[in-house]
């Protein structure tokens, strides 16, 4: 299976990552061969086979509803390009 | 052209645990900015999720409250998009097996129907931050501390045809929720949010028109003129020969104006996957049972409750019964009333009417059902007149004594039903009206006798500075002027 430029334009938009015009042909054919492996799998009969959501056969263990996490704002914030007044600051997000 | 109107809901219940669906963080409300994100909610490399129990515990309770199939095993994907209040660059969710399946809520009409809204599905999913668009020297702020916070997102089939129904399924599943205790219900704050689905077609016509998803509803009052105000909007476009555009839109209350949010024309491809840092969740026969175990009596059950026992009618005992603490308010106030009905008209009327004009919840009010029912119980054994009552309430609300009895006690309230006192008050207010007394005796239209009676009264209420019970004063009025 082929994937197209349009494709990979889109996904790249989706992914907010920058592609060049030069590396969009290069993608075409790699990300054409990975498809290609999913077409493999895909001929695959699984009829008689229940989706799997995981790759361990296990169930997830639930916790119980206690606050155990204590304010570390300041080690996390030191770490941020910017913060104003406890608030994280971003490029303006125009909605 | 005739349209019929098809509205389905999307309604997000932020849940009422003490932490973070999958972290140990506080979710109290109102702390300072970003002090209850920690590693999980932030998205720090090497972080793993832990589900809540008790998020799962009230999805749960809330599937059977809704009569719906529970999904013993649930698994949750990611919903990729790029928000900055959303670290992580997706949302934990839940697509194909959600933890509650289909089920129902009836709910009553204005016009003493009731209608069956289908349940699609309700899933465990994640809140998002809050992003603050004060400027910030051109930046937006961001708040964590909601990021990761449970919600349940409830899907209805587009069964509700009109705004009515729409907002009465809404007050209902408020009801619910509350009554569970699984969410505080405030929707100023976004504990509950309501986004409606609306889309027209020709009457009669089986083929679903085009629907509009409209947002930012926070209050039923808005629900119902944003449906409105939607139905028109596509009205006008199809009637001139338009299409409607698949998008979401903004509704702003203050204007009743609603401004296109984004077109989902143009693929919102959120690239689902089930989430690999989580496991499924399998829920067995005894934890659904342990949630049934933790049912409260339900709105309707209340509702038959309140007409069997205090002898309400449907309409008192739905508007009593939906909302959990002013159904307990009525309780109370019933309890020491003495009168359920009286003490039920109390409570819709007087006490209602007050709690609107100040826009204040039951909780907020500054009376107890006890203070209430003891004023109730004062009224129904004729201590104090209808307006008496009415001071004594002014008083209670505002804190001028806290009890009924000292304050009827206090303001010379008590009404006069001693009748020897009264005959002879009537006869002393009689003596001294010769001429009206003449002319009511000459009269011979019941009506207009009727209406003479009440030149009377005014002075038999001066004469008794207003305590004389006015019923009584009726009775022996008549026996007087009739002799």
């Amino acid at each position: 299976m082929s994937i197209s430029r349009e494709d990979i334009e889109k996904v790249a938009v989706l992914a907010r990552i920058r592609v060049d015009e030069a590396q969009i042909s290069a993608l075409e054919s790699d990300l054409g061969n990975i498809l290609n492996l999913v077409d493999q799998l895909s001929a695959a009969d699984t009829s008689n086979v229940e989706p799997l959501a995981h790759p361990l056969d296990a169930v997830q263990r639930l916790r119980a509803d206690e606050v155990t996490e204590t304010n570390q704002r300041e080690a996390f914030q030191a770490i941020a390009p910017a913060t104003e007044d406890g608030l994280y600051l971003v490029p303006r997000v125009i909605e | 052209m005739q349209w019929d109107i098809v509205i389905g809901l999307e309604i997000h219940v932020q849940l009422a645990t003490k932490t973070k669906i999958f972290s140990g963080s506080s979710t109290a409300f109102g702390a300072e900015p970003n002090t209850q994100a920690s590693a999980v909610d932030l998205a720090m490399p090497g972080t793993l999720p832990v589900p809540n129990e008790q998020a799962f515990r009230y999805a749960v309770m809330f599937g059977l409250a809704v009569n719906a199939e529970i999904g013993r095993r649930s698994v949750f994907d990611r919903k990729n998009y790029f928000y900055p209040d959303l670290p992580k660059g997706y949302q934990t969710t839940q697509l194909d097996h959600p933890i509650i399946g289909p089920g129902f809520v009836d709910i009553d009409l204005a016009d003493g129907s009731s209608k069956r809204v289908r349940i699609h599905h309700a899933h465990l999913e994640e809140d998002a931050g809050k992003s603050l668009h004060e400027d910030f020297h051109g930046m937006t702020g961001i708040d964590l501390n909601r990021a990761g916070t449970p919600l349940i997102e409830v899907v209805t089939e587009p069964d509700m045809n009109s705004a009515e129904e729409a907002v009465a399924f809404a007050r209902k599943l408020h009801s619910l929720v509350t009554s569970l205790g699984i969410c505080d219900g405030d929707m100023s704050q976004g504990s509950l949010r309501f986004d409606v689905n609306i889309s027209l077609k020709p009457k009669g016509s089986e083929e679903l028109g085009t629907r509009t998803e409209t947002k930012n509803l926070n209050s039923f009052r808005f629900m119902e003129q944003a449906i409105a105000h939607e139905v028109e909007r596509q009205m006008d476009i199809l009637e001139d020969g338009g299409r409607v555009i698949q998008e979401t839109r903004l509704y702003n209350g203050e204007r009743n104006e609603s401004r296109s949010m984004r077109s989902k024309e143009e693929a919102n491809d959120y690239r689902y996957f089930p989430c690999p840092d989580l496991l499924p969740v399998v829920i067995d026969d005894a934890f659904i049972q342990s949630a049934r175990d933790l049912l409260p009596e339900l709105p309707d059950e209340r509702k038959a409750r309140f007409r069997e026992q205090y002898g309400l009618n449907n309409y008192d005992a739905r508007l009593l019964s939906e909302d959990a603490s002013m159904a307990a308010f009525f309780e109370e106030t019933a309890s020491h009333g003495k009168d359920a009905k009286l003490a039920a008209n109390w409570v819709l009327g007087e006490f209602s009417a007050r709690l609107n004009a100040e826009d204040k919840t039951v909780t907020q009010a500054p009376i107890t059902g006890a203070q209430l029912g003891q004023l109730v119980a004062r009224i129904a054994d004729n201590t104090v007149s209808s307006s008496g009552a009415k001071k004594v309430f002014e008083a209670l609300w505002k804190g001028d004594g806290d009890n009924a009895d000292a304050i009827i006690e206090a303001r010379g309230l008590k009404q006069v039903s001693d009748t020897g006192a009264l005959e002879q008050m009537v006869d002393e207010v009689l003596a001294g009206m010769p001429d009206q007394v003449a002319q009511y005796q000459r009269e011979t239209d019941p009506k207009k006798q009727k209406k003479m009676l009440g030149g009377f009264m005014g002075p038999l209420m001066k004469a008794s500075k207003g305590q004389g019970n006015p019923k009584l004063f009726n009775e022996i009025l008549l026996k007087k002027l009739n002799n």
